[in-house]
């Protein structure tokens, strides 16, 4: 340092201190301004303001997204509704405001009395919530008497509107008011209680498109309570569009084919995984969610013994029965256990250990080849083909095959089934594996368990020479201008472990399902179109506690479930269907002509397109 | 041992003007507290007054330590602190979407409060040692920027922008204190004004968006802009005389957000009017020109810089917070001392006042 440098002594110090208290006391003096601007020159207006606490925040929920079918059909939709409030504090005297408003909308006093009762702990401030979407009439009514109604509040509200009713509703879910834990799980930050989010299906599953975000005012209000100026306004944003991979005209259509019955029926694009179709039946009405259900309707879809609430198409598990004859014929073929030329002579029953397993069919079927056991469903060949292979080589071609684990389509509570295997059974029961078993397991009885996505994934991919898309519900998400923000892709999630030969193999087979003489689905067939199938018919366990039933007198749910799997066309496939029906006995009689009137609607084009025309103009 | 000079230049007056706002802060809370709607949360009256205890005991321990030893441990206490706001990041509370309280046993601390103290004692130790009249120069600066820019980017991590700020405030109150050269002042600013204007278009719309509304709160109506309104509506509300003790409207309908901690100044301006707010301020000023007064007398270059450290972080904290809630200033979450509710808030700053008192007692011992 040089020597004309002073290192800092205590007058330097002083010297500075002085200027720093100077300068704070020039803060402070900006500061004494302020308050003396606000307290004493803008008070009388402040206090003005402070008095009925006349600045106030109203919030304006969005317009939640729409949901489109693939042909941009409108699904979802919301309509205006209004709701009436009520804060207490500008509605003096309350009881009196009370009883006019009663008598207006024709609703008890008591019953809205109850209202504000469980509310009364709240911020006299807070709007409560007295009646939802009062109708035409009601808001008339109240309108007109406005201003004899000091702190009664009406709110437009967009109110979620299920166009279809039932239709898809295990898809496309349904919105209900949020719960506290859902509230304090941090997922949902900018929800309050009382709003309504997507509990179940699509409306949860892209909550975050269709949700949008909430606006809101700043307002003066008068003594009374109402708006005597806006300030300032937030708009809501829209929530996003959603254009699912469904298409409505063949939905609607597995809707009426599963009338009365119990089951689910999927479809897909088998080049794509695009779901053209996802039924659950019986089904249930979204409206009734949104409108607030009694305890008592609750009480009747839970305890409801054809379990409406549940997506069969998903949740359900069902052995796969004779379909799993697909899987079996795969592993075979290419563990080299059998070939095309292989025949094995079917004299209606196979005997194993000192076990006797049974054919379906009685008289047995004779010499049977790949093509012929597939076609007529020949339990016997297939009993051998698993005994040859074992449990694990066919649990491993199971697996590789897509079984035994979820799709993973983007819907919750997925089922993933079951594939046994040695290993699993000692896990789970403790007791090592009987040779018996594994035959059950070749036809796909036992311990089997498969969803009706599963199959249809499997025979999907049968279908398109070997590649397994991951299932696609959605096609696109779009903003309310009709931008693109998301535009799905076909996802690859797997190969079926099978050659080109392999694969023609069974593909053959299963187009003499349909189409061959004495194939077990001869029902399916139609004219002009090339369908290929499989039928399954699930025993249900605990039918043979009572063999002595013939078919007709057996309980309905002692009757077996019945499965399809089609494709068509044979060559070049567009469509893909899984159809299950619980207790519906037999395959080919209940769930192959469900397969059949799809496809047919799919896939004749000019019936088709009128059926859309018409539905389209209807919008 | 004892030195009767200990008695004779204890600082009666400071400490009762300390006593004075730290009871007009439990009179105001109480107010705040006690109308809240809908749940009166008197629990938090209680425990303030616990935590003022506990804040006596750090005044009383940190006078009795001859405030020159700090020197010598203050690397110790600055390590100590960023310590307690690493793992604050790593397995801190998070409470509304921010992580800044640490729990040990029954207690919640914010070791950010803390570590202003730590880096008050850090900046004295190095300008002390280094100060001359010609000032700092941009090298000799460094260390500083360093000792600053750690606690600072942890504590923006929380995210706690408030304190933060305040961590650089009481940083730059200090170096100017201790003067810059002239030439390294106008680098600084020259390259301030270069990339101020670059930064900005480097950010995000979102980030923009946010800084926009920090500035200007009225970009956010449904938000900071109707806190802000509200706020004002209270402070104004009261008029020359005020709407009395616990007569406060807009405080007790709950209209005010973090209405015992941020906005606690609205609460005693709503109440006391004009002229209690005056009184208040006037008894910060008069708390702040006494801790400057004890930097003036105090013969000992660290003793000076670390009292004006100290009456620095006061002086923000209450010019940010008071002017926040007037909408002079954006809104930040910067507390008021003494009156707004926080356990480390007021733990610290009873520390600070036996800091200043053991600087004022001492300014006789020359070693």
């Amino acid at each position: 340092m040089g020597k004309y440098l002073k290192t800092a002594d205590t007058d330097w110090y002083k010297q500075r201190l002085t200027r720093v208290m100077l300068c704070v006391a020039g803060a402070f003096f900006i500061l004494l301004s302020r308050l003396f601007y606000l307290q004493v020159i803008e008070g009388q207006e402040l206090r003005r303001l402070s008095e009925n606490n006349c600045i106030r925040l109203q919030s304006t929920d969005a317009s939640r997204g729409m949901i489109f079918d693939r042909n941009g059909i409108l699904l979802v939709d919301n309509r205006p509704a209004f709701d009436l409030s009520i804060i207490l504090k500008d509605a003096k005297p309350v009881d009196c405001t009370i009883e006019k408003l009663g008598k207006l909308i024709n609703v008890p006093v008591s019953e809205l009395m109850k209202k504000i009762g469980h509310n009364k702990g709240l911020s006299s401030y807070k709007p409560i919530l007295l009646k939802q979407d009062i109708g035409r009439d009601g808001l008339a009514a109240v309108e007109v008497r406005k201003f004899d109604l000091p702190g009664i509040v009406l709110n437009i509200k967009p109110r979620r509107h299920y166009i279809k009713t039932q239709s898809a509703a295990h898809l496309i879910g349904y919105l209900s008011e949020i719960n506290s834990d859902e509230l304090k799980s941090g997922k949902y930050p900018e929800c309050k209680g009382g709003d309504l989010i997507g509990k179940f299906g699509v409306e949860k599953v892209f909550e975050r498109f269709l949700k949008g975000k909430r606006g809101g005012r700043q307002v003066e209000v008068n003594v009374m309570g109402q708006v005597v100026k806006v300030l300032k306004t937030v708009d809501a944003l829209p929530g996003q569009n959603i254009y699912l991979t469904i298409d409505y005209i063949l939905q609607k259509k597995a809707e009426a084919l599963l009338e009365g019955a119990a089951g689910a029926v999927v479809a897909m694009d088998p080049e794509t995984g695009d779901i053209l179709v996802m039924a659950s039946s019986p089904s249930f009405d979204q409206n009734a969610f949104v409108d607030g259900m009694s305890h008592k309707q609750w009480e009747s879809l839970i305890s409801n013994p054809l379990r409406p609430m549940e997506n069969k198409a998903i949740q359900g598990e069902y052995p796969p029965a004779s379909t799993f004859k697909i899987v079996t014929a795969i592993a075979g073929l290419e563990e080299g256990v059998i070939d095309e030329n292989t025949t094995i002579n079917c004299p209606g029953y196979y005997k194993y250990g000192n076990r006797i397993y049974r054919c379906w069919r009685h008289g047995g079927h004779g010499s049977v080849n790949i093509f012929k056991a597939l076609a007529e469903s020949c339990d016997v060949f297939f009993y051998q083909v698993g005994q040859k292979l074992g449990i694990d080589r066919l649990a491993f071609y199971a697996k590789a095959c897509g079984l035994g684990s979820a799709t993973g389509i983007n819907l919750n509570d997925e089922a993933a089934g079951i594939v046994p295997s040695a290993a699993w059974k000692k896990r789970r029961t403790g007791i090592a594996w009987q040779g018996g078993e594994t035959l059950s397991v070749a036809i796909g009885q036992g311990y089997n368990l498969s969803t009706s996505l599963q199959m249809l994934v499997l025979t999907s991919a049968l279908a398109n020479g070997g590649t397994i898309y991951k299932p696609l519900i959605l096609e696109s998400v779009k903003t309310v201008n009709g931008d693109i923000v998301i535009q799905s892709k076909r996802q690859v999630i797997g190969r079926l472990p099978a050659s080109k030969k392999t694969l023609a193999i069974v593909q053959k087979g299963l187009w003499e399902v349909v189409n061959s003489p004495k194939g077990t689905a001869r029902i399916a067939h139609i004219k002009g179109v090339d369908i290929s199938g499989k039928t399954g018919t699930a025993q249900v366990v605990g039918r043979h506690n009572e063999p002595n039933l013939s078919e007709k007198d057996m309980p309905d749910h002692f009757k077996a479930h019945a499965w399809f799997v089609a494709y068509a066309p044979s060559v070049n496939p567009q469509i893909a269907v899984a159809v299950l029906v619980e207790h519906g006995e037999h395959g080919s009689s209940a769930a192959a002509p469900i397969a059949r009137e799809i496809i047919r609607t799919y896939l004749e084009k000019d019936e088709y397109v009128r059926q859309l025309k018409a539905e389209i103009s209807k919008q | 041992m004892f030195d009767r000079r200990f008695v004779k230049y204890f600082d009666w007056g400071f400490l009762g003007l300390t006593f004075l706002i730290g009871l007009i802060g439990l009179v105001t809370l109480y107010s705040a507290v006690a109308s809240a709607t809908p749940t009166p949360q008197k629990t938090l009256y209680f425990k303030q007054i616990i935590w003022y205890c506990i804040g006596m005991t750090g005044m009383v321990l940190s006078f009795l330590i001859n405030y020159k030893s700090l020197y010598r441990w203050s690397p110790a206490i600055y390590a100590v602190c960023i310590v307690l706001l690493i793992s604050v990041l790593m397995m801190g509370k998070y409470v509304g979407g921010a992580r800044r309280w640490l729990i040990l046993g029954p207690f919640s601390i914010q070791p950010s409060e803390l570590v202003k103290i730590a880096v008050i004692i850090s900046l004295a130790r190095y300008y002390s040692k280094f100060s001359d009249t010609r000032g700092f120069s941009l090298r000799e600066l460094f260390t500083p920027l360093i000792l600053t820019a750690i606690p600072f980017i942890l504590i923006v991590k929380q995210p706690d922008l408030g304190t933060a700020m305040v961590v650089v405030l009481i940083a730059g109150f200090m170096t100017v204190f201790v003067k810059i050269e002239r030439r390294s002042l106008l680098y600084i600013i020259t390259a301030c004004a270069i990339t101020g204007p670059l930064v900005w278009f480097l950010l995000k719309d979102y980030q923009k968006k946010r800084i926009l509304t920090f500035i200007n709160p009225d970009r956010d109506p449904l938000g900071a802009g109707y806190h802000i309104i509200q706020s004002k509506i209270a402070i104004g509300s009261g008029m020359i005389f005020g709407k009395g003790f616990l007569k406060g409207t807009q405080n007790a309908l709950s209209f005010l957000p973090e209405q015992h901690t941020d906005f606690i100044f609205s609460v005693l301006a709503e109440e006391w009017g004009f002229v209690g707010s005056v009184v208040i301020l006037f008894l910060f000023l008069m708390f702040i020109i006494w801790g400057l007064n004890i930097a003036y007398r105090c013969r000992d270059p660290f003793g000076t810089i670390l009292a004006v450290g100290i009456t620095a972080m006061m002086f923000w904290q209450v010019f940010i917070n008071v002017g926040m809630a007037m909408g002079l200033m954006p809104i930040v979450g910067v507390t008021l001392p003494f009156i707004s509710y926080g356990g480390s808030s007021i733990v610290s700053i009873m520390i600070c006042v036996g800091l200043l008192m053991s600087i004022s007692m001492r300014r006789f011992l020359i070693e």
